[in-house]
């Protein structure tokens, strides 16, 4: 990785959230960095904690332990412009286009309020000015049509690129996609990612893509890098096609073999990693050392189970995977007594 | 499949809603053939009348739907033909779960919360004349099993008390009770985590191999469709478009739309791609365009695309396709494959 200070680091993150008497964590010792213009993916299944990662980094979630960095300094206990500073330069898209704009509000008026807020424009007419530009950023086009209506009136995929061009609006240095194109059809998914990494070419925005879809985030993220998550846990990390094209962790193994195609012939071929049991554990009840060695079929008793695996180098291209078999050289084999799910 | 005896055939069928801002055209003019054991998938996008086409053979239809036209006929077992559109209530109960049963989407919301697996087991079969409760415990135990449930346990527990894909795999089972012969699928695999996903896929073609129905499966996700169809069918805007083997329509598709959407699918295993998104947005079903419903989409338009309306017509075996300019379409389908190839050649090189 580049030496460069990041834009925004975790370390050693975690988080909590009550239910009742039980804490339930939903993140542990998550340490991760963003580059200024990086694309960083987070993929898991649900449940492990992404979104609240991606909430925690733009700061709409506290942390309950560790520190969030923004360009070096901590982002709390920041006095009330910096604090400001930090708010605009990280923005987030939600996952649901219908539930994130306010339904009686115009388009108009819903992009003009972080312009506002943040004193980004003096007069109305340059106001007017900077809506129509990002309505025509966000190709949203010819914008004398769209501020004028309201989020009803537009389709998933429009009311998405509102979303993404509010975002925008006020200049932010990184954009948190969470689930931003999983609600949206498939003939309209791929030009809003097009959207996304034009912008990111264009500015210079870094973006932190959640999904669940790992060959969206083959797509989108190709130069950048990929975290598999799994139980609030960071459990490899690298650059896209290393990790998808030859994962190392026995989770992410699982996930890639477990993904159809959109090829009759690759995906009928495709192998599949048995795994031992089909089972998410609940976050409540996490299996002590690795949270994954119910379920992984490399599984070595007395290893896996005793002491929980850190994030460790693997090879010299910056990957980093939490398995203890594998950092310690051990090797991954199944068991016969172990592959029986 | 062809050769096959066909169990469901349909015919020209149409379906409208009366809404209030007109006629909404959901369905028109569809006409398919199921053979027995056969999997047709049926892939579009939100709003092309994929779940109102299913419904309409379920009769199912909200009372503000007609269906305008057209005829669906169901072979039993016995080899007697049944018009689905004129069965009056009572024949249609028993039509309905015991000849074609139907596994929703969504089974967090399918499944009564109140009351046990077992006693939903219980009221299905009732309601279907079985009353010996031992021997429907039989079989309702054996089905759990093969959808790899734990089978004491899962009869009787709350649906609350299971995670998502072992409801999921109750549905199947549920759906599987009374042993119809066509089961139809919606989306059975959208909201589950792509482990769950995988095992339910591997649940249902191990079923399907066992049980020998046939059934129909409603995706928008053109992976599942690639893995678990024989046949795979095209809708857009209310009508199929494309229809024909699944390896003809993933590898040489004929219609622009299926074009579009292959396009536009990431492949995990394929290195870098590069994709296309669809310009524009489907049409809107109460005024619809005239022509090809696709038309202001399309980058093949010409002309007549805009006035006339393309007919189904062969393009090979089994293979059928509304489309002008077909063998266009199935050109640049060929030479996009190749880059795609080549970029894989590269990076495993």
């Amino acid at each position: 990785m580049t030496t460069q200070q990041p834009l925004i680091e975790l370390r050693h993150v975690h988080r909590h959230f009550k239910k009742g008497r039980t804490d339930i964590p939903v993140l542990q010792d998550i340490s991760l960095a963003v580059h200024p213009g990086e694309i960083l993916c987070l993929v898991g299944e649900s449940g492990c904690g992404k979104t609240t990662t991606g909430k925690i980094m733009v700061g709409l979630l506290a942390e309950s332990s560790g520190e969030v960095l923004y360009e070096g300094q901590p982002i709390h206990g920041r006095g009330r412009k910096d604090k400001s500073e930090y708010r605009r330069s990280l923005q987030i898209v939600h996952q649901d286009p219908f539930a994130s704009l306010n339904p009686s509000h115009t388009i108009g008026q819903i992009l003009s309020y972080p312009l506002k807020r943040h004193h980004l424009v003096s007069n109305r007419a340059e106001l007017r000015r900077r809506i129509w530009e990002l309505l025509t950023l966000v190709d949203l086009t010819p914008p004398g049509d769209i501020v004028n209506k309201y989020p009803h009136q537009l389709s998933g995929g429009q009311r998405q690129r509102v979303s993404i061009a509010r975002a925008l609006s006020v200049n932010p240095r990184l954009i948190v996609a969470d689930e931003a194109v999983s609600m949206v059809d498939v003939s309209i998914r791929i030009s809003l990612l097009k959207t996304l990494q034009s912008l990111r070419d264009r500015f210079g925005i870094a973006v932190v893509f959640i999904t669940h879809d790992l060959a969206l985030a083959k797509y989108f993220a190709w130069e950048g890098r990929v975290a598999v998550m799994y139980l609030g846990r960071v459990v490899e990390i690298g650059s896209t096609p290393e990790i998808i094209g030859s994962p190392s962790h026995p989770y992410t193994k699982a996930l890639i073999s477990a993904i159809p195609e959109a090829d009759p012939i690759l995906t009928r071929r495709k192998e599949t990693l048995p795994l031992r049991s089909d089972d998410i554990p609940s976050l409540v009840n996490i299996p002590a050392g690795c949270a994954f060695h119910p379920r992984c079929p490399f599984f070595v008793p007395g290893v896996c189970d005793q002491e929980v695996p850190a994030l460790e180098p693997l090879n010299g291209y910056g990957q980093e995977v939490a398995c203890i078999p594998l950092t310690q050289g051990m090797g991954l084999s199944i068991r016969e007594s172990n592959a029986a799910s | 499949m062809a050769g096959k005896e066909i169990v469901l055939s349909v015919q020209d069928l149409s379906i409208t809603y009366l809404t209030r801002r007109g006629r909404l055209q959901a369905v028109s003019h569809v006409s398919f053939d199921l053979h027995r054991g056969e999997t047709l998938a049926l892939i579009g996008e939100s709003g092309c009348g994929k779940s109102t086409l299913n419904f309409g053979l379920m009769r199912l239809l909200p009372k503000n739907a007609n269906t305008e036209t057209g005829k669906i006929v169901y072979t039993d077992r016995a080899g007697q033909k049944i018009d689905v559109l004129a069965l009056n209530t009572r024949s249609l109960r028993k039509f309905r779960w015991s000849e074609c049963a139907m596994v929703f989407q969504g089974a967090q919301n399918s499944l009564n919360p109140v009351i046990h697996v077992r006693d939903m087991i219980y009221d299905t079969a009732k309601a279907h004349g079985l009353n010996n409760r031992s021997e429907v415990r039989e079989r309702a135990l054996e089905l759990f099993r093969k959808v790899r449930l734990d089978p004491e346990r899962v009869f009787n527990s709350y649906p609350h008390e299971l995670s998502g894909g072992m409801r999921q795999r109750v549905l199947i089972a549920l759906g599987l009770l009374l042993n119809p012969q066509v089961v139809i699928f919606d989306e059975p695999t959208t909201a589950l985590d792509i482990l769950t996903q995988r095992s339910i896929l591997n649940v249902l073609r191990d079923l399907k191999e066992e049980l020998g129905f046939s059934s129909i499966f409603i995706s928008h996700d053109l992976a599942v469709a690639a893995e678990i169809a024989d046949t795979v069918a095209t809708m857009y805007a209310g009508e199929i478009v494309e229809m024909g083997p699944v390896n003809d329509i993933f590898y040489e598709p004929r219609h622009a739309y299926t074009l579009g959407l292959m396009e536009a699918s990431p492949r995990l295993s394929v290195g870098r791609e590069e994709l296309d998104g669809i310009p524009g947005s489907p049409p809107d079903l109460v005024e619809l365009p005239t022509g090809c419903k696709f038309h202001i989409r399309c980058p093949f338009a010409i002309e007549s695309c805009k006035t006339t309306q393309p007919p189904l017509e062969q393009a090979s075996i089994g293979h059928i396709v509304a489309c002008y300019k077909s063998s266009e379409v199935l050109e640049r389908g060929k030479e996009l494959r190749s880059v795609s190839s080549t970029a894989r050649v590269a990076r495993l090189s």
